[in-house]
């Protein structure tokens, strides 16, 4: 097989999306860096889809670098570590980007590090069993980078259920993101080490990385590495075209199964895994490190140099710019994630957390703000939906309070890849209203 | 700096098409040919251009008005009909005809639905409908180009009404449209002549073809006809710049033409040799209004399905009609009558012909109610 997979490059989904896509290729060359560690790092015991973790810490406690400091008390929720060593200033409700209220804890740092700058060791795995494995995973507070899930509730397979195949995703897909593609040209054999560690609780029938066929140098380095170690992965490239990136639009083009927009992955009987969570499986059973650092990239027009990092979870977003040289101009928005769905925030004091994939700081220029007009029935956001939509009509139920009818016509099989949005002429907030419409039915079906 | 920073709900990236950049492409796309119609009829042309512009303004301005909305000229989008109205009009017309034509463009077609984007048929099509069944004798006396006129006629067809006309006669003599029109003396410039003849000598005879004359005069524009719709070269020009900035959708003129050449070329020919697929592609497509009305009238956003599979049947469509009223109908060109046509039918195609949802009955926890 070819290096570039030239017989499969322009596979992709095929309803809707975006292509081209902005912004990719000025970053995937710079090297990763780490960052200085922040001298005040905010830790919140919430960082994933469920419940705060429980507090073990008190105010002017001393922590060890990558010691627990928050409980989970379900199998729904994660381990929180101290991501440096140092003293608990003061435990704080914060309010995250997406909007959740979480206690966080404001670590002081101070004292010596147990790990950085430590002889590392390796602990072999092969002989673990799965549920040890799991276990260690729980242990270590891994939550899926993309998704959020807990990865020991992700990989813990119902009795029952058979997985077909185990995809790892590094197609990373929203623009300015790269972090992914930089793990995968830096860090193959952990990767590939981290998919066989995953592969060895799930019993897949085949492993899948899959990547974007505009990253030449990952696939590369993959496929020698994959060659090496003899292992039994297949790597996939796909066209880089927004959502690739999303589970329901890889597993369409890597299994050719459509999943019900409700259903989840394992009705298929697949597991999809990030490719920055993939790394961290391997970092927590071969190295016994808990989840307290994180590769982001940090992008926009505003700073003045861009980069991708690895940093400490809990390091505030002024600490970020610092570390990227400062403004040229005023950011017209910062972003915590991808510029497709991402969140807004108005505050440099908010917290890295396991789940954000890269902060920008977006000019005027990039955001493209324009007046917004009556809808055009011009139907673009329509053909880039790719859950075959319409979110023009969506828009107008919401908006007439017609939730009913919204829901007739799919209002809550809405990926919220944000396509419709981005390319509205009228710049409607389609997505913001849908999104609301959403909420207003599922507060429904709850009472 | 806080004041200064916008949060909001993603996406934050925007590809920076809007409305107003839409509008001011496309009507500055049509400015050319616009300006062509100008050079080659005269100052008539530039006064028929401004009658139309000015009162399409003050119509959509009058209209926002009372319908209690903001001003909304800036979108740009009264003045792609108020340009589109007196790009179709031939260059001699009163100046009443394109003043009611754009009133009732902007007052009757576009705002009592609600103006921008609510309209259901094009505008500017339907103001020249209006005046061609109020004026059908202003809308069809048409001026020939400076330079194609004889000493003491002003006034001569376009080379669909030149047929038209004459179809009724024995037409079996002539093998295609373009030797009829050549035949009885429709006019030609000493341009045509001299580009075809070294057309033919460099380019064409080693490949085996042979230009007729009279199609060179069609595609830079030496014809008779509306103002806009003569230059077929200055309009294409414009088509590619906006299908490179997407504003353009290329499946509907696709459609159309590949709808309306075939039949040409399958039927068209009938008249003539008696024989099925002998049509005259070349003629239709540079004559009549069809490369403006496809490229720059079917494909108004506002007025013209929204999906994929709705945009390829309203373009094969318009290519039917557009065929059917040229060969069999009344009036000489067709394109307008059949995109208003077309125009009517988008509300049900947007209904039935949509895209299908991702995942539906598929594996899984099965849909909500």
């Amino acid at each position: 097989m070819s290096i570039t997979g030239s017989m499969n490059i322009w596979k992709t989904f095929p309803k809707g999306g975006l292509t081209p896509l902005p912004m990719k290729t000025r970053l995937k060359d710079r090297a990763l860096w780490n960052a200085s560690i922040p001298p005040l790092s905010i830790v919140p015991l919430l960082q994933h889809k469920g419940y705060p973790a429980t507090c073990l810490v008190h105010p002017r406690e001393t922590v060890r670098e990558g010691m627990l400091i928050g409980r989970a008390d379900s199998f729904s929720g994660a381990h929180v570590h101290s991501p440096v060593p140092g003293t608990v200033k003061y435990i704080e409700d914060i309010t995250l980007p997406w909007g959740d209220k979480t206690p966080a804890v404001f670590i002081e740092l101070g004292g010596e590090f147990s790990r950085l700058g430590k002889t590392v060791y390796t602990h072999p795995w092969d002989g673990l069993r799965a549920d040890r494995l799991l276990s260690i995973l729980a242990d270590k507070g891994l939550v899926g980078m993309g998704s959020g899930i807990p990865v020991h509730r992700k990989l813990t397979i119902p009795e029952g259920r058979t997985v077909k195949t185990l995809i790892i995703n590094g197609i990373e897909c929203e623009p300015y993101l790269c972090s992914d593609y930089r793990i995968m040209v830096e860090k193959p054999e952990e990767l590939i080490s981290g998919a066989r560690i995953a592969a060895a609780i799930t019993h897949p029938g085949r492993t899948i990385i899959a990547l974007s066929s505009d990253g030449k140098d990952a696939i590369g380095a993959l496929r020698k590495k994959i060659k090496e170690l003899k292992a039994d992965i297949e790597v996939r490239s796909l066209w880089p075209k927004y959502p690739q990136g999303d589970e329901k639009q890889l597993i369409k083009v890597l299994c050719g199964e459509e999943i019900s927009p409700r259903g989840t992955a394992l009705d298929t009987g697949t597991v999809v895994l990030n490719a920055g969570t993939t790394l961290s499986i391997y970092e927590a059973v071969v190295l016994q490190k808990p989840l307290v650092e994180k590769t982001i990239t940090v992008a926009g027009r505003a700073l003045r140099k861009q980069a991708n990092l690895k940093v400490r979870i809990g390091t505030p977003l002024s600490d970020l710019v610092e570390e990227c040289g400062g403004f040229v101009q005023m950011p017209a928005k910062i972003v915590v994630g991808g510029p497709m769905t991402g969140w807004g925030v108005s505050e440099l004091s908010a917290p890295i957390t396991k789940t954000t994939a890269g902060v920008l700081f977006l000019s005027a220029k990039e955001v493209h703000d324009s007046r917004k007009t009556n809808c055009l029935n011009c139907g673009r956001c329509l053909r880039s939906c790719p859950m075959g939509l319409q979110p023009s009509a969506l828009y107008k139920w919401v908006e007439h309070s017609a939730y009913e009818e919204a829901r007739s016509e799919g209002l809550l099989d809405c990926c919220e890849c944000g396509c419709c949005a981005y390319t509205c002429p009228a710049q409607l907030p389609l997505l913001r209203e849908i999104r609301a419409g959403k909420m207003i039915l599922h507060s429904g079906e709850n009472v | 700096m806080k004041q200064d920073i916008r949060v909001s709900s993603s996406p934050q990236i925007h590809d920076g098409a809007s409305t107003t950049n839409i509008m001011w492409s496309v009507f500055f796309c049509l400015v050319p040919s616009a300006a062509w119609g100008v050079a080659v009829f005269g100052a008539p042309a530039l006064r028929v251009l401004c009658i139309a512009l000015v009162s399409t303004a003050a119509a959509e301005a009058l209209c926002a008005r009372l319908f209690g909305h903001p001003l909304t000229l800036w979108d740009g989008s009264a003045c792609v009909s108020g340009l589109l109205i007196g790009m179709t009009m031939p260059p001699g017309v009163p100046f009443y005809v394109p003043v009611f034509a754009s009133f009732f463009a902007m007052c009757v077609v576009k705002w009592t639905f609600g103006g921008l984007g609510r309209n259901w048929m094009n505008p500017a099509l339907a103001g020249r409908a209006f005046a061609y069944f109020s004026w059908t004798h202003a809308m069809t006396t048409w001026t020939l180009p400076g330079v194609l006129r004889a000493t003491d006629a002003l006034t001569g067809a376009t080379p669909l009404g030149f047929l038209k006309k004459e179809m009724a006669r024995n037409t079996a003599f002539y093998r295609s449209p373009m030797e009829y029109l050549r035949t009885n003396g429709y006019p030609r410039s000493l341009f045509d002549g001299g580009l075809t003849d070294w057309l033919n000598a460099q380019i064409l005879d080693p490949l085996g073809i042979t230009l007729p004359q009279g199609y060179v005069d069609f595609f830079f524009g030496f014809m008779g006809g509306s103002i806009g719709e003569v230059s077929s070269l200055l309009l294409l020009a414009g088509t590619v710049f906006l299908l490179a900035r997407k504003v353009l959708t290329p499946a509907i003129p696709a459609a159309y033409f590949g709808t309306f050449g075939l039949l040409v070329w399958i039927f068209a020919g009938l008249p003539f040799s008696g024989e099925y697929f002998s049509g005259d592609v070349l003629f239709h497509f540079l004559s009549g209004g069809l490369i403006l009305g496809a490229f720059y009238m079917a494909t108004d956003i506002v007025s013209s399905p929204v999906s994929l599979s709705g945009q390829i049947l309203y373009g094969c469509g318009a290519g039917l009609l557009t065929f059917l009223i040229r060969s069999y109908g009344s009036v000489p060109d067709g394109t307008a009558l059949a995109i208003l046509a077309m125009n009517v039918c988008v509300p049900l195609m947007n209904r039935v012909l949509r895209p299908s949802r991702f995942g539906a009955g598929k594996a899984g926890k099965g849909r909500p109610a």
